[in-house]
């Protein structure tokens, strides 16, 4: 009869034991809380120092809260906690078995504890362990279930303890709120840790068995076949397509910027302005398949008829499918809203009395842009163009689909070329295995692209802080 | 001045005036143009390329948008679609064997000339593929009454033929002949499979078709010329002369006897096609026939993925995109909601409010594929969460999208002013009570129009659902956030990598698509902003 309780209790989904437990516990509570909080009212003499509801969310919140915390607990270890029983548990013969492949049967365990059990009870042994983990999984959650309601039942009490009349419960359940929105604020923090972090911790594992100065000097990179890891051509390839990617983005986007905020009129500064914002609203995946579809076809054939002009070396360019320089436009053009509009902003902070007296000197707008205005902004523009560096170099999808997957060093724009981004995706993409170096050298890769953006952001940021700081 | 300038005996032009000052002038007025030009030039630049991907992109999509469909009329007999009786409803809907069976049979006894080699017939069976008959057999499964009646059904043709039809795989001229005066068969195929040859000969000496052959400036080992009157059809063998020597691909020869027969040069050598010019032949013979319709293509809508592209959709990619969003709303909302109170509202300034102030600017600006990486080795990896789940992938876009909806709800609430709070505050309301009463409401209109912006943003994003793993191939509609599913932008990158090149048009309909969502949440945004801004 247990036994069978427990199977049923496997097989029951999270979810609906967390609603249960949490909001019904919770809205029990606060009932709870009024009424107590009413009676007060009615036979103290004194005032209430809050309203009744306040009462009933202070109580409300002391019981939830501990059972969602336990609920979360269970969601996030559960499986685990489950999974490191059941290995305990499992006959001799898996200790032979890697790691990997004990994870991989007990997928297939969780897997098929969810279909019905005459699929797979011909395999004996498969279908024990399956029906012990469904017994233990059960157990857990009924274990899981039972803290919540504990905790839930002591918070409930503590509470109850605490209402009286004169009792401050807005204040209380006021500071929680603010405590609420205090970890809210936080988990950005929690994000940025957690890429530190985890980005640290597994390139620390990669530089284990590689060593970092061969990474970060190495001149030949293999990694699919688990044997060279040297990143240069990957930092050059990033190198190169952002160099190419700010050499469009770079002008006609500062261009872009200045005419629009010193010469168009307000009426096509207003269809213009939305036009350049709609480019930076497409997706990155449709830029890469316009660089797939149009530009690479485009610089192949030109790269053709070049090499096919008299004075040209034969093959002296690549030609190749995929290349650098339709990369590296397609990101140029990608970027340009990006450059365009942050520096009509530092354009437009720029005070109209410096152009004013610009102009009453005898300057032409264009000098007075060129003399006054741009060097009044420069600050700005560069943190503008740090800025859109560090996005063309962390940008992912256009290099993936356009700029190829082989790792060389070469000038020539219309060669493949490879980038860190490229090679992250290549790398993490269809294996699972997070004990290869392969992999690992994912995360070390990771861990430089983060590196870089952060201090190219930091920079620009500081200075864009500065900038503003000084005209305000 | 030039009173002045007068009075004076010795006339000395002003300094500003003479010559080289005129020069000067006119070098500056000169920049002036010329730097106006390269502003004006920037622009047109930015509107080139937007232009260029929006009209490359859509003439793609519109091809893809249409499909050519064969219609069979296809007696169901119930030995080949339903082996296990009529009952079996579940082995009659996924028994593509036998329907294709049925396709087969009735292709070969309108195409005789097929069943010689077997060569033939591959080519012949090569115009539908297999699995595109599945939904004939849910379509019977659904109705069991039809087994043993003949029933109408249309299929998709095959990618590369359809692609034919539209005109995409190679050049083609066109042209009506003069009528033809006489019809001679030269001699009975020697091999199984070879086509008959006759000759045939043109009221105008076949005068147009080899004036269109000398123009087309092709060798002749290098394109086809396709003969088409009616459903017969016939190849040339060149030369051309008064009289023209023909190979007979599909019908009768006498068929062309009287009649102006169509000409087609297609200017691409057969090796260098994926579809041969006998199965051109019998795809004009089943259009002229009134066989082969073109029709809007819902399978793109209504079908999930498939590894055949004139039968996959993205359905499967739109749900998974769909259970993805609705994760990432359901964190990066209200977190980011909650996290902007706390910092506009709430927090003292200090040390730690700094910190996370510069944080999250930063992490607005952190490359997308770093949150992938975030996902990979924490939720995957330390958790044990499932790959290739919405689950997954919607708290990493979760994080993602957070600093975005952040911004934007601080910049909602620092437009409310300060008038609001100090009323609420001195009627005796709390901080809370302010914030949550009046604050919010008022800024809520400019939350929820960044917090759509972000979705919309986050909709888009590929390059993190990669390296969680939800690239995996997915043929069925998931049905909740922990299925192993794939997101539109991912079916996008995936279907661009394909090799047939119908995934070509395919994946520009898909971004179509996708675009489309992005717009209309982006339009949603926009009419939020117009209906509920207020300016204070």
């Amino acid at each position: 009869m247990g036994q069978f309780m427990l199977q049923t209790f496997g097989h029951l989904p999270l979810a609906w034991l967390a609603f249960v437990v949490v909001v019904a516990a919770g809205s029990m509570a606060f009932l709870a809380g009024r009424t107590t909080a009413m009676r007060y009212a009615s036979q103290s003499t004194s005032r209430l120092n809050s309203q009744p509801n306040y009462h009933g969310y202070f109580v409300a919140m002391w019981t939830a809260v501990p059972a969602a915390l336990v609920l979360l607990v269970y969601a996030l270890f559960g499986e685990t906690i489950i999974r490191s029983l059941l290995i305990g548990e499992l006959p001799n013969g898996f200790a032979a078995l890697g790691d990997l492949e004990v994870t991989q049967y007990l997928d297939r365990v969780g897997e098929a504890s969810e279909l019905p059990r005459e699929l797979y009870a011909g395999n004996a042994l498969f279908a024990a362990i399956t029906d012990r983990y469904v017994a233990l999984s059960g157990g857990v959650k009924l274990l899981a279930a039972m803290t919540a309601l504990v905790a839930a039942a002591i918070g409930f009490f503590y509470a109850r303890t605490q209402l009286a009349a004169g009792f401050r419960a807005r204040q209380k359940v006021e500071g929680g709120i603010q405590l609420l929105l205090f970890f809210c604020a936080a988990i950005a923090i929690a994000t940025t840790v957690g890429i530190v972090v985890s980005l640290f911790f597994e390139s620390l594992r990669f530089f284990a068995t590689i060593s970092p100065l061969s990474f970060l000097f190495g001149l030949e990179w293999n990694a699919q076949t688990n044997a060279d890891f040297g990143a240069i051509p990957l930092f050059f390839g990033t190198f190169i397509i952002s160099l190419i990617a700010m050499c469009v983005a770079a002008p006609v986007g500062l261009f872009a910027a200045i005419y629009l905020s010193e010469y168009a009129s307000p009426r096509l500064r207003g269809i213009i302005k939305p036009v350049l914002e709609v480019l930076a609203g497409i997706p990155t995946v449709v830029y890469g398949f316009f660089a797939l579809l149009v530009m690479a076809p485009a610089v192949r054939s030109l790269a053709l008829w070049l090499n096919g002009l008299p004075f040209v070396p034969d093959e002296f360019f690549a030609a190749s499918p995929t290349n650098a320089l339709a990369a590296g436009l397609v990101m140029g053009v990608m970027i340009i809203p990006f450059v365009s509009s942050l520096s009509d902003d530092v354009i437009n902070a720029v005070p109209q009395s410096l152009r004013d007296g610009a102009l009453a000197m005898g300057a032409t707008r264009s000098e007075t842009i060129k003399q006054v205005v741009f060097p009044a902004a420069l600050p700005g523009i560069i943190a503008a163009l740090l800025l859109a560096i560090s996005r063309a170099i962390g940008e992912t999808m256009i290099v993936v689909m356009a700029a190829g997957l082989r790792p060389q060093i070469t000038a020539d724009p219309t060669a493949e070329i490879t980038t860190i981004t490229v090679q992250i995706v290549a790398l993490l993409t269809g294996d699972s295995e997070f004990d290869s170096p392969k992999t690992l050298s994912a995360f070390a890769l990771g861990f430089v692209l983060f590196a870089l953006t952060l201090v190219f952001n930091l920079i620009a940021l500081r200075v864009v802080q500065k900038y503003r700081e000084k005209y305000d | 001045m030039t009173d002045t300038s007068d009075d004076t005996e010795t006339t000395k032009v002003s300094h500003f005036r003479d010559a080289a000052a005129q020069a000067r002038i006119k070098k500056r007025h000169a920049a002036e143009r010329r730097f106006r030009l390269y502003g004006q030039a920037a622009i047109g630049v930015a509107l080139f390329f937007l232009v260029l991907l929006v009209v490359s992109i859509g003439s793609q999509a519109i091809a893809a948008f249409s499909q050519h469909k064969v219609s069979f009329d296809l007696t169901l007999t119930e030995e080949v679609v339903a082996p296990n009786g009529v009952g079996d409803t579940e082995a009659i809907a996924e028994n593509v064997s036998g329907f294709y069976q049925l396709v087969r049979e009735d292709l070969a006894a309108t195409f005789p000339e097929a069943t010689s080699t077997n060569r033939l017939t591959q080519q012949l069976n090569g115009l539908v593929t297999r699995l595109a008959v599945l939904p004939m057999a849910r379509a019977t499964a659904n109705a069991p009454g039809r087994i043993g009646e003949t029933v109408t059904y249309t299929t998709a043709l095959s990618d590369d033929l359809d692609l034919y039809l539209k005109g995409a795989v190679a050049p083609e001229n066109r042209l009506r002949l003069a009528e033809i005066s006489a019809v001679a068969r030269l001699d009975t195929p020697r091999e199984p499979g070879q086509p008959e040859r006759i000759q045939l000969s043109s009221t105008d000496g076949f005068a147009s078709l080899s004036g269109a052959l000398d123009r087309a400036l092709q060798p002749a080992d290098n394109r086809s010329v396709l003969l088409q009157s009616g459903t017969n059809v016939i190849r040339l063998v060149e030369p051309v002369g008064e009289t023209a020597t023909f190979e007979l691909l599909t019908g009768s020869a006498d068929g062309f006897m009287g009649t102006r027969p169509q000409a087609r040069l297609i200017l691409l050598a057969e090796s260098a096609r994926n579809m041969s010019d006998r199965q051109i032949a019998w795809t004009l013979a089943l259009r002229d026939e009134g066989r082969i319709k073109r029709q809007f293509n819902w399978a793109l809508l209504t079908n999930a993925d498939s590894t055949y592209p004139e039968i996959a959709g993205v359905l499967a990619a739109l749900v998974g995109s769909l259970f993805t969003m609705m994760i990432t709303a359901s964190i990066a909302i209200p977190v980011g909601i909650a996290a902007a109170l706390y910092l506009e509202e709430y927090a003292p300034k200090n040390r730690i409010t700094d910190i996370i102030e510069v944080n999250i600017n930063n992490l607005a600006a952190v490359p997308s594929i770093v949150f992938g990486l975030l996902g990979a080795a924490v939720f995957l990896n330390f958790l044990g969460m499932p790959r290739s789940a919405p689950l997954v992938g919607g708290m990493v876009l979760g994080l993602l999208t957070l600093p975005t909806v952040i911004i934007a709800s601080r910049a909602a609430l620092r437009s409310v002013p300060p008038s609001i709070r100090s009323a609420a505050l001195g009627v005796g309301a709390s901080k809370t009570q302010t914030v949550f009463h009046h604050v919010l409401p008022l800024a809520a209109p400019g939350i929820l129009t960044g917090a759509i912006i972000g979705m919309a943003r986050a909709l888009g994003e590929t390059a993190p659902l990669l390296l969680i793993g939800m690239v995996a191939f997915v043929a069925e509609v998931p049905s909740g956030p922990t299925d192993e599913a794939t997101a539109l932008p991912v079916l996008i990158f995936k279907w661009s990598t394909g090799a047939e090149r119908a995934w070509e048009p395919n994946t520009a309909a898909a971004i179509v698509v996708l675009l489309a969502f992005m717009v209309l949440m982006n339009s949603l945004a926009v009419v939020l902003r117009r209906r509920f801004e207020r300016r204070w």
